[in-house]
């Protein structure tokens, strides 16, 4: 082979026409045209690569496939409708003008839209905002507070004309009614309703720490009735989501319906699946309180009940334990008392004295034998001194033939002649028999 | 008594019940316990008849303050 082929192409050109010689700007500009004008606006394909952000807001990066590469500018008007974050690695589809950045003479594609390939945009931006969220423990299940049982004011944040707000109050008509409604109106769709829902959260946390503590919201409801995914977007919105997570109040998010499910529902403290299930998860049934209260009046009831019969039976039980101690008590005493009885009955006096009185009647019985024994004894000597004295009776005497007289009537034994005058009476007592005769004479004798 | 919120009401009644539940109070206390439950529940029935809502919107004006103004005039004015 003896000549390449650039060689030949330049010699042809070199050798067929006159000279023409641009500028570096006139190629380039012609190319701009050629180019501009052969694709015009175009969707390309490919895996991000070298994504980078300058302080303007303009984003560069590549598109590439397996053997080739494009670059890539986003400037910021486009960027912001863009919802996701652009990443190296990302399979994207890009729509945009192809052109050429003249000075530096690099050919790119000026994107104007962006869709991750394979799902939809406002999917990944959900995805990635849940991610990041997710990370931050926006979601975390020790955030979420309770909500309050039968709260007595509910701030509600939605649009004051649409469907949530008529569920709710329609929810209301059939409930028990003893609650107060706050209503915080918003745009839920459109320009401004990030902002707006935001606001009203942060809105009613202000007013309430004005408010007295028993004055005070105790649950907000956050949400708006169904619409397509764009429609109920706010909700899925950082900002949106930050508000919630930081409310002192506890939030139940209520957006759409059963099966839509946005950042706004990760992030409250309860989701309800419909403004209608948020209603009535605050605002009871009146049967369902009444059921209630009746079965507390009737756990009442049997809750005294039990602990009167309880008392009942520790009473009765006890007075049991107490019968039986005081009869045991009874017992130990009685044994104690009969012990000291029959100590003092040893040493009972009566005992002494019948003692005493045994040895008594003892002493007595001696003493009558003794007496008996002497009066045996004096009888005999009596008897004996009697026969001596009968020996010396005068009545003895007087058988011998002697004879007493008596001075009548003393009937005194006459001794001397002095004692009787004339005419007295004298008793002569003879050894049988008596004389009675009055004195004739008197004369002194012999 | 009379102004105590239904909700407040039945917490305590509640509490009562189970504190009567427990069982391990003097006679004297769930005596007490007893009546003012009693209480309590004829005041949630009451309540619960009686009960009225109350609709408002919360305004913010233009000082930045907050004010509640009833539902049906914030729809009239539109």
């Amino acid at each position: 082979m003896s000549k390449t082929l650039p060689d030949l192409i330049t010699e042809t050109a070199y050798q067929k026409e006159p000279r023409h010689i641009y500028t570096v700007s006139e190629i380039t500009k012609d190319i701009k045209i050629i180019l501009e004008n052969t694709f015009g606006e175009v969707w390309v394909e490919g895996e991000v690569s070298g994504f980078s952000r300058i302080p303007t807001g303009t984003a560069f990066f590549n598109l590439k496939d397996s053997a080739s590469l494009l670059k890539c500018v986003l400037f910021p008007s486009y960027a912001a409708s863009i919802k996701f974050e652009i990443k190296d690695g990302m399979s994207l589809v890009c729509f945009g003008r192809m052109s050429i950045y003249e000075k530096e003479g690099k050919y790119q594609l000026y994107v104007q839209q962006i869709e991750p390939k394979g799902i939809g945009s406002l999917q990944l931006a959900l995805e990635q905002l849940k991610q990041k969220l997710e990370k931050e423990g926006l979601f975390s299940p020790r955030h979420k507070r309770p909500i309050p049982y039968l709260p007595d004011r509910i701030g509600i944040v939605t649009s004051i004309s649409g469907a949530a707000i008529e569920d709710i109050l329609r929810v209301l008509e059939r409930r028990f009614k003893d609650v107060h409604i706050i209503i915080n109106p918003v745009r839920v769709q459109g320009e401004g309703a990030k902002e707006e829902i935001a606001q009203a959260i942060k809105d009613f946390n202000l007013y309430n720490q004005q408010l007295m503590r028993d004055q005070q919201i105790k649950v907000l409801i956050v949400g708006r009735g169904g619409g397509s995914i764009e429609d109920l977007w706010a909700f899925n919105e950082e900002e949106v989501a930050r508000a919630i997570y930081n409310s002192k109040i506890p939030v139940i998010s209520a957006v759409g319906h059963e099966r839509d499910f946005t950042i706004a529902d990760l992030v409250a403290d309860f989701r309800a699946s419909t403004p209608s299930v948020a209603a009535e998860m605050v605002l009871p049934k009146k049967e369902d309180l009444k059921e209630r209260l009746n079965d507390f009046n009737q756990r009442l009831k049997r809750a005294f009940l039990d602990i009167a019969i309880d008392y009942q039976q520790t009473i009765d039980n006890s007075a049991y334990r107490l019968n039986l101690a005081t009869q045991h008590i009874i017992a130990l005493d009685t044994n104690q008392f009969n012990a000291i009885r029959n100590k003092l009955i040893l040493f009972n006096p009566l005992n002494i004295i019948l003692q005493h009185k045994d040895k008594i009647i003892n002493l007595v019985r001696q003493s009558h034998l003794r007496i008996e024994y002497f009066i045996k004894i004096k009888d005999a000597q009596f008897s004996k001194a009697i026969e001596k004295l009968n020996s010396l009776s005068p009545l003895n005497i007087l058988s011998r033939g002697y004879s007493i007289t008596f001075k009548m009537p003393t009937e005194e034994i006459l001794k001397d002649i002095r004692s009787v005058k004339l005419g007295d009476k004298i008793k002569t007592r003879l050894h049988k028999g008596e004389i009675l005769s009055e004195v004739k004479d008197v004369g002194m004798g012999s | 008594m009379a102004e105590i919120k239904f909700e407040e009401a039945l917490k305590k009644l509640e509490k009562i019940v189970e504190d009567l539940e427990k069982g391990d109070l003097t006679l004297d206390e769930a005596l007490k316990r007893y009546q003012e439950g009693i209480e309590l529940s004829r005041i949630c029935s009451q309540r619960l008849e009686s009960a009225k809502k109350k609709i408002d919107i919360l305004v913010k004006n233009k000082k930045g303050e907050f004010e509640l103004k009833p539902l049906d005039e914030v729809k009239t004015e539109q």
